[in-house]
C-alpha cells in the first residue's frame, strides 16, 4: 500500500490478494480443492441415500426374499398390481389418513391457540410455556409405554377419570382394545405429545408479527376480531403451514408410538401404513413386495409434500 | 498433498483391515437364547461345562418380542454372533433349506448320540427337517407345550363348590374339555373374591408376533382343525377352513368375549402370568416354561396353585413350543460347539437342567420313575407333551403366521367379518405363499 498518496495502486491490490489456494496445495487447482471437501459428503450421501433407493427399486420388481437363499426372479410389476389390488393395504392407508389427518387438523388448532395465549405475556408464562413443553422432550418409547397404562381399564388413569366424569363403569370400555376407540386412543397420544411443537412454531410466527402493524390497526380503529382475521392470521399462516408439513411427513410414517400403544390392534384396526411395511419386511420376509410398498409411499408422501411446498410458497409471497 | 493423500490412504486400510466385531477369545462360545426364566438356569447349568472343558460361555439373550426378529435376521446376515442358537421350532424348515444351522446327522453317528433317547414328539418338533426323516438339524433343548394353571384354593372353596354343583351339576374342578373351561371362566367372571373382583381365564391374544395364534391353535386342533390333506401336501382347503375348524374358532371368540379381564386384547406370554399373578383371573393359559416361576410365587404359588393339560373336544392336542440346540453354519467355534452338545445330552447334565428348571426332553429324565412326583407340575408336563402338534415349520412359516395373526386377531378381538370367512382368508393367503415358494 502506498501511504503517502492515500491511494492503493494496482500492484499493491494484487500483493494483498490472496494466493489461490490451488497455488499453496500444489497439483490442484481451485475446482479440485472443492470437490476435495465436497467429495466424501456426496459419497455418504450416495452410498446411504441414492444406492438403497435406487437398490429397493430394484427389488421392487423381484420377487426377493431376504430369509431365504435362492435365485431371485424378476416379476415385472407383479408387486404393485398386488399391493394396489390389495384390500388389506388400502384398509392401512385409511388407517393412516384417519390418524394423520385428525392429528394434524386438532394439533394445528389447539397448538395455535395456545401459542396465541403464550404470546400474550402473563404472570408465569415461562413456567407454563416449559410444562407444556415437556411432553414433546420425552421418548416416544417412554410415552407409549406410559400411555399404555394410563388407558389400562382396570388400574388406569384415564379409564377412572372418564369414569369420575361420567359416571359409566371403568372397566367398560378399552381405549386400546376396541375397534372403535383405538384409533382414537393414539390420536389422543400424538396430540398430547406433539401439540406442543406445532405451539413452538406457531409460536415463532406470532412473535415475528411486528407491533407496529398492530398499532397502525388500533389507530385505524381495527377490532380485536379485525385485527386476529387481517394480521395475526394471514402473517403467521406460512409457520402454520410449515407446522402442518412437519408433522404430516412425520405422522405418514408413524411406527414407535402405535407400535408400542397397539401394535397395529385391536386386528388391523390401527395399523397404519408403516406397520403393515415393517411386517411385509422383517416379519414376513417379502422383500421384494415391500420394497414395491415402500417406493408407493415414497413416491406419495414426496409427491404430496411437493406440492404442499409450492402452495406454502405461494402463502408466502402473498 | 501427497501426504494427506497417503494419511488418508493408510486410514482407509486401518479401517478396512480392523474387524467390525472384537474377536472371540480362542476357547469361547457364544449360545443365543431367549430372554427369559430357563435361559437363567441354562446360566447355571454351563458353568459346568466351563469347569470341565476350560471354554468360557457367553450368552446373548433376546426378549420374545424381538427374539425371531433379532436372530433370523443374525442367521439370514450370515452373522458370526452366535456359535449355538437355541432356536424356535417353526425356525427348523427355514434354516435347515437356507443352510443357517449344520447337519448333525454325522456328529451324532460319530458321538453315538441316538434320537430314541429323546420324547418323540420333540425329536419331530425340534430336530427334524423334512419332518419325519432322519435328518437332525437341531438336539432338543428345551421342551415346552401350551397347558394351563388354575387357583386350587379359590376351586376348593366349599361355597364356591357348593354353588358351582348347583348351577352346573359337576364338581369344581380342574377341566377336562373346553366346554367346562368355558364353564368355569363364566362362574369366576367378575365374581367377588375376598372383596377383589376377579375374572375367568387369561388367554393369548397377542397381535404383534405371534401370541393369538399359538392360543387360537390350541382349541382348533381340539375340534378338528388340520393344517393340510395327511394324504396330500399343501391341499388345505377344507381342512383349514373345514366346518369344524369354524366351529373351534367361534369357540375361542366366546371364551374371550365371556370370561377374560377387561383390557386383555394384546395378551402373551408375559401378560397372561402377570394376570395370574396379580390374583385377577381363575385360570390362565400359557406355555410350561412358567409353571416352576409361578409355583414359587408367594401369592399364588404352593398349595394355591394347580395344573392341568389343554382341555379336550371332539380330539386332544396342545400347542407345541420348546426349541432344539443348534450349531450355526457360519460360526469360527465349531469345534467347542459340539464339544458343548456333547456334553448337553449327557444323562446327569439333563438331570440338573430339569432340576434347576430348564425343560429337558431326555427319556432318563422324563421317564424316571420319580419324574412325576419330582415337582408338582411334572406329571401335567408328561401328559401334555403327549400331545402336541405344532404349527407349519416350512421355511416361509414366518408369512405362515402373520397371515394366521391377521385373520384369526381381525375375527376374535376386532369382531370383524366370521369365523368362516377369517378361515377363508388364512387359506387365501397361505395358499398365495405356498404358490409364490413353487410348492404348490
Amino acid at each position: 500500500m502506498n501511504e503517502h498518496s492515500g491511494t492503493i495502486s494496482i500492484a499493491d491490490k494484487a500483493a494483498a490478494t490472496p494466493r489461490p489456494v490451488a497455488v499453496r496445495v500444489r497439483g490442484l487447482s481451485d475446482k479440485g480443492i472443492a470437490w476435495l471437501f465436497v467429495g466424501p459428503t456426496i459419497v455418504l450421501l450416495l452410498a446411504i441415500n441414492i444406492f438403497p433407493l435406487i437398490w429397493t427399486i430394484y427389488l421392487s420388481f423381484t420377487n426377493y426374499a431376504a430369509n431365504r437363499s435362492g435365485e431371485v426372479k424378476n416379476v415385472g410389476t407383479r408387486n404393485y398390481e398386488r399391493i394396489l389390488n390389495d384390500a388389506d393395504i388400502w384398509a392401512a392407508m385409511q388407517a393412516t389418513a384417519h390418524f394423520v389427518i385428525w392429528t394434524i387438523a386438532i394439533e394445528t388448532v389447539l397448538g395455535f391457540a395456545l401459542a396465541y395465549l403464550i404470546d400474550k405475556k402473563f404472570r408465569g408464562h415461562g413456567f407454563w410455556t416449559t410444562l407444556l413443553l415437556l411432553p414433546m422432550m420425552l421418548s416416544p418409547a417412554v410415552v407409549g409405554n406410559f400411555w399404555k397404562f394410563l388407558y389400562e381399564p382396570q388400574i388406569g388413569l384415564f379409564n377412572y377419570a372418564i369414569s369420575y366424569l361420567t359416571g359409566i363403569d371403568r372397566t367398560s370400555f378399552q381405549m386400546l382394545g376396541e375397534v372403535s376407540l383405538a384409533p382414537w386412543a393414539i390420536v389422543i397420544v400424538d396430540v398430547w405429545m406433539w401439540t406442543p411443537y406445532v405451539m413452538l412454531i406457531c409460536l415463532a410466527g406470532l412473535r415475528s408479527i411486528p407491533d407496529y402493524i398492530y398499532e397502525a390497526a388500533e389507530v385505524d380503529r381495527a377490532s380485536p376480531w379485525r385485527q386476529f382475521v387481517s394480521i395475526t392470521l394471514p402473517m403467521s399462516m406460512p409457520f402454520i403451514m410449515l407446522a402442518v408439513l412437519f408433522r404430516g411427513i412425520e405422522n405418514f410414517k408413524m411406527f414407535d408410538l402405535i407400535n408400542l400403544l397397539t401394535s397395529g390392534g385391536p386386528g388391523s384396526t390401527t395399523e397404519v401404513a408403516s406397520i403393515t411395511l415393517k411386517r411385509a419386511a422383517f416379519e414376513s420376509w417379502r422383500t421384494g413386495y415391500s420394497s414395491a410398498f415402500a417406493i408407493i409411499l415414497f413416491v406419495a408422501v414426496f409427491g404430496l409434500a411437493n406440492i404442499y411446498v409450492k402452495a406454502l410458497n405461494k402463502v408466502k409471497q402473498r | 498433498m501427497k501426504r494427506l493423500l497417503a494419511i488418508a490412504g493408510a486410514v482407509a486400510a486401518a479401517m478396512s483391515l480392523t474387524p467390525m466385531h472384537e474377536a472371540k477369545a480362542e476357547g469361547s462360545l457364544t449360545l443365543c437364547w431367549a430372554a427369559w426364566d430357563p435361559a437363567n438356569a441354562l446360566v447355571e447349568l454351563s458353568k459346568d461345562f466351563t469347569a470341565e472343558s476350560g471354554v468360557q460361555m457367553k450368552f446373548e439373550f433376546v426378549p420374545w418380542t424381538s427374539y425371531a426378529d433379532r436372530f433370523l435376521n443374525e442367521l439370514n446376515s450370515k452373522g458370526k454372533l452366535c456359535d449355538l442358537i437355541i432356536g424356535d421350532s417353526q425356525w427348523i424348515g427355514g434354516a435347515a433349506e437356507n443352510g443357517h444351522y449344520v447337519k448333525l446327522n454325522d456328529f451324532f453317528e460319530k458321538e453315538h448320540i441316538s434320537m430314541d433317547d429323546f420324547l418323540p414328539a420333540t425329536v419331530v418338533g425340534y430336530s427334524e427337517w423334512p419332518k419325519n426323516t432322519p435328518n437332525y438339524w437341531a438336539l432338543p433343548a428345551m421342551g415346552d407345550v401350551v397347558g394351563w394353571t388354575y387357583r386350587k384354593d379359590w376351586f376348593s372353596r366349599p361355597e364356591l363348590q357348593q354353588e358351582f354343583k348347583a348351577k352346573y351339576g359337576w364338581d369344581l374342578d380342574a377341566p377336562k374339555t373346553y366346554d367346562q373351561l368355558k364353564q368355569i371362566g363364566e362362574f369366576f367372571q367378575g365374581r367377588k373374591i375376598d372383596g377383589k373382583t376377579v375374572y375367568g381365564a387369561s388367554i393369548y391374544t397377542e397381535r404383534g408376533s405371534e401370541g393369538i395364534t399359538m392360543g387360537v391353535t390350541n382349541v382348533l386342533y381340539d375340534w378338528g382343525f388340520e393344517y393340510q390333506n395327511p394324504d396330500k401336501p399343501y391341499d388345505m382347503k377344507g381342512f383349514v377352513n373345514s366346518p369344524d375348524a369354524v366351529a373351534g374358532l367361534e369357540f375361542y371368540k366366546s371364551l374371550y368375549k365371556c370370561c377374560t379381564p377387561p383390557g386383555a386384547s394384546n395378551v402373551y406370554m408375559g401378560e397372561s402370568a402377570d394376570a395370574f399373578k396379580s390374583g385377577q383371573v381363575a385360570m390362565h393359559m400359557n406355555f410350561a416354561f412358567t409353571w416352576p416361576g409361578l409355583y414359587k410365587d408367594e401369592n399364588v404359588g404352593g398349595d394355591k396353585i394347580g395344573f392341568f393339560a389343554n382341555p379336550a373336544e371332539k380330539k386332544h392336542f396342545a400347542q407345541l413350543g420348546g426349541q432344539g440346540i443348534s450349531v450355526v453354519a457360519y460360526s469360527d467355534h465349531k469345534d467347542d460347539a459340539f464339544k458343548y452338545i456333547k456334553w448337553f445330552v449327557k444323562p446327569e447334565v439333563q438331570a440338573k437342567w430339569w432340576k434347576l428348571g430348564g425343560f429337558s426332553c431326555a427319556k432318563s429324565v422324563l421317564n424316571d420313575p420319580g419324574f412325576t412326583k419330582s415337582a408338582p407340575y411334572a406329571q401335567t408336563f408328561l401328559d401334555s407333551m403327549s400331545i402336541v402338534k405344532d404349527f407349519w415349520a416350512e421355511p416361509s412359516y414366518a408369512q405362515l403366521l402373520q397371515a394366521m395373526q391377521k385373520r384369526v386377531h381381525d375375527y376374535v378381538v376386532a369382531d370383524k367379518g366370521t369365523a368362516q370367512e377369517a378361515l377363508d382368508s388364512l387359506l387365501k393367503d397361505w395358499t398365495e405363499v405356498f404358490e409364490d415358494n413353487g410348492k404348490i
